[in-house]
């Protein structure tokens, strides 16, 4: 059996805009647009790119909480793409997702005991006694007291139920986890202990993540590759060293010189993009970043780059080859 | 090196005590906060949620909720003034004059029914005494000096019909509007994309240095800190635990809590082999605090006396301060620090 364990394939997720009193469809979003990508066994595939680009609505196509219009998901090696609410719910077991509020995700009115216990029962034929201690185990993972489990997830703090969140997706042992901003409502200091222990998981029982952030060293830190997508599409998708440390797609280039430096002494210097980025409801033509690109030209304007390999990297733009041999400069 | 403190500070805060009045009493939300901020320098203040960084800038800009919240004790000097127990009358005079405020979320600030225009209008028209042909002469101007394509078209145009980026641009031209002597920017950044963060900090760095205008900048990015900020005050659960200018911050941290905070935070090029730094637990309620230091709970480096002490602000080296009663000894090496002894993560 190959070592991939979902394969997107030219997938697109088209959302109605309807307006006026009779809320008839005028339009359309096109919130992702064409993309594919595989992620292996065990590994983090990070998703990058600001807000609107379509992260959330490809993570949410991929665990098949939205339907896609057009191209495939195929998880474990079963094609996911259509299946109904029941057909997936044998699915569900293996992918699971958390959240940026784990708040709005976790019931008011269940005690922690109950929250992580519910999975066990809907899906399991686990006796009771052998959920406590299944319970207690997830609990130990996360690094929750076990006396918490009767409490209940207001009394918790924002770093706590994102452990209580995390401890519910894993509580199936699934293969792969669809992670949505899940540390970026977390203070810093609370942030890097939710950080160490999804990497400390993954070790244990060696789940793949998608790590969907807006944050990029945050994303850098935690994934073995990466995609960087604007608009809908991905641009770039490499291996998150060979990304950060030499981006082609002008659009991470900009991307990661606009990140504030890390000491006053390395204040940026670059001249940041300009330009808003546009609606997805009416990009632009052609490449959609060509507005904002520096390097662009006619070609840009009618004719959308597709994401291809170059060097150890996949990159949809027309002049990525001049720009990697610096050809063509700022 | 740039000197924290120096002699000409346009607003000086002294023992800023603040408190609340909530269903399950009252609770003291700053503790003694004081800090300076230099002419024409940006002095950024930064901590974690909850520690106190909006409150602050409610004091000096008299936007406590009334009835709910108040100065309890302490000072905010402004132009021979003491802000803290100035009348409403004269503080309306100050407010978004002599002192602008610039919010993380500008559909809050800024009012929906009303256009762009009208907006930057009424502030000329209230504010300088323009009459409504200068008041429009100087708004249009004030768009092109915040840089927003097309002026007069966005003049005409209504909050919700403007991305984050240009409502944030509108609101610092509102802001800059009467020439203040302090813009208090409370993270204006934090709620936009990367790309037009870096936009919205050059403005400010740009129209700083045209203006002259001291900027207090407050943020929990401590990225935003490094890229703004002339000198920096680190917070923590209502008080003032470090000041320094923002080089010796960085280089050199002194507060257990400061250098936490720094090495927690994940770099480009920092992979996950290596594990972040983290600070254990998490920051104490204000309903519920320890007696002595308020990062007890937390410090790697705590002493028997930390429990019941609580540390001053002092003056380490020259004009870098930090309230630890081991920072000397720490910084010597002479304490370790010891994760143990705060049990778990
Ligand atoms: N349920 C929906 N109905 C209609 N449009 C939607 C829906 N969900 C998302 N969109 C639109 O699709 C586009 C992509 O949105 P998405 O939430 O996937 O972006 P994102 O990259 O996650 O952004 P953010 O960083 O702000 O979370 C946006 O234009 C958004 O307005
Ligand atoms: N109106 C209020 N009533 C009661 N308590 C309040 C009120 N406003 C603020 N507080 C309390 O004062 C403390 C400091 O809040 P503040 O808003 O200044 O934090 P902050 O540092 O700005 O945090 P953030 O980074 O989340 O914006 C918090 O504990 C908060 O609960
Ligand atoms: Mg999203
Ligand atoms: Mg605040």
């Amino acid at each position: 059996m190959s070592d991939v364990i979902l394969e997107v394939k030219n997938l697109s997720v088209r959302f109605p805009i309807r307006s006026g009193i009779l809320q008839r469809q005028t339009g359309a979003v096109q919130a992702v647009s064409d993309v594919s990508l595989q992620v292996r066994r065990g590994e983090t595939l990070g998703v990058v790119g600001e807000s609107g680009c379509g992260k959330t609505t490809l993570g949410r196509a991929i665990v098949r909480l939205y339907e896609p219009s057009e191209g495939t998901v195929v998880f474990r090696g079963e094609d996911i793409t259509h299946k109904t609410h029941k057909e997936l719910s044998a699915t569900r077991k293996h992918m699971q997702m958390i959240f940026q509020d784990p708040y709005a995700s976790l019931n008011p009115r269940k005690n922690v005991g109950a929250i992580l216990e519910e999975p066990l029962l809907l899906n399991t034929n686990m006796n009771r006694e052998e959920r406590l201690a299944r319970v207690f185990e997830l609990m130990d993972l996360v690094g929750l007291r076990r006396d918490a489990m009767n409490r209940y997830p207001h009394e918790f703090s924002g770093g706590q139920r994102q452990r209580i969140g995390i401890a519910r997706a894993i509580a199936l042992n699934p293969d792969l986890i669809v992670a949505d901003e899940a540390v970026s409502a977390l203070d810093v200091s609370i942030q890097a202990q939710v950080i160490n222990l999804l990497v400390e998981l993954q070790k244990k029982l060696g789940m793949a993540y998608v790590f969907v952030a807006h944050d990029l060293a945050v994303v850098q830190y935690i994934s073995d590759r990466v995609a960087v997508m604007y608009l809908g599409r991905v641009v770039e998708l490499g291996s998150s060293k060979d990304v950060y440390a030499d981006p082609l797609h002008p659009y991470t280039k900009a991307l990661l010189a606009a990140v504030p430096a890390a000491h006053p002494k390395d204040r940026k210097k670059v001249q940041p993009l300009t330009g808003d980025v546009p609606s997805p409801a009416n990009p632009p033509s052609g490449c959609h970043f060509h507005p904002r690109c520096r390097f662009a030209t006619d070609k840009c304007k009618t004719e959308a780059p597709a994401l291809r390999r170059l060097g150890h990297v996949d990159v949809a733009c027309h002049h990525a080859e001049k720009i990697k041999s610096g050809e063509v400069q700022a | 090196m740039s000197n924290f403190s120096s002699g000409d500070a346009v607003l000086k805060v002294e023992g800023l005590v603040t408190s609340f009045r909530t269903d399950d009493g009252t609770v003291t939300a700053l503790d003694g906060v004081g800090f300076d901020i230099g002419r024409g320098k940006t002095l950024g203040i930064v901590g974690e949620s909850g520690c106190g960084k909006s409150v602050t800038s409610l004091s000096i800009m008299g936007l406590l909720p009334s009835g709910v919240g108040r100065i309890d004790a302490g000072k905010i000097l402004f132009e021979g003034k003491n802000l803290a127990t100035l009348p409403e009358e004269e503080m309306r005079d100050i407010r978004g004059n002599k002192i602008a405020m610039i919010f993380q979320e500008p559909m809050t600030a800024l009012n929906p029914v009303f256009t762009a225009g009208e907006q930057i209008i009424e502030v000329f028209m209230t504010h300088r005494n323009m009459d409504r042909s200068a008041a429009y002469k100087a708004a249009l101007s004030m768009m092109e000096m915040v840089k927003i394509p097309d002026p007069e078209r966005r003049l005409e145009e209504y909050p919700h019909q403007m991305s984050g980026g240009m409502k944030q641009r509108v609101m610092i031209a509102m802001a800059l509007a009467c020439k203040p002597a302090v813009i208090i920017a409370d993270e204006p950044t934090t709620a936009l994309d990367v790309t037009i963060q870096s936009q919205i900090l050059r403005l400010m760095q740009d129209l700083q240095k045209d203006t002259g205008t001291s900027i207090m900048f407050i943020t929990h990015d401590l990225g935003v800190i490094a890229e703004m900020a002339d000198d920096v005050v680190v917070m923590y659960a209502g008080q003032v635990i470090e000041r320094a200018d923002v080089v010796t911050l960085f280089d050199h941290p002194l507060h257990p809590y400061t250098k936490g905070l720094l090495a927690s935070i994940p770099h480009v090029g920092q992979h996950r082999d290596k594990k972040l730094s983290t600070i254990r637990g998490s920051v104490p309620s204000l309903m519920n605090l320890p007696a002595g230091c308020r990062f007890y709970g937390r410090c790697p480096y705590r002493q028997p006396e930390c429990e019941q002490t609580r540390p001053a602000l002092e003056s380490h080296k020259g004009a870098h301060e930090v309230a630890c009663l081991f920072a000397g000894r720490i910084d010597a090496g002479e304490i370790k620090p010891n994760y143990e002894a705060l049990g778990g993560e």
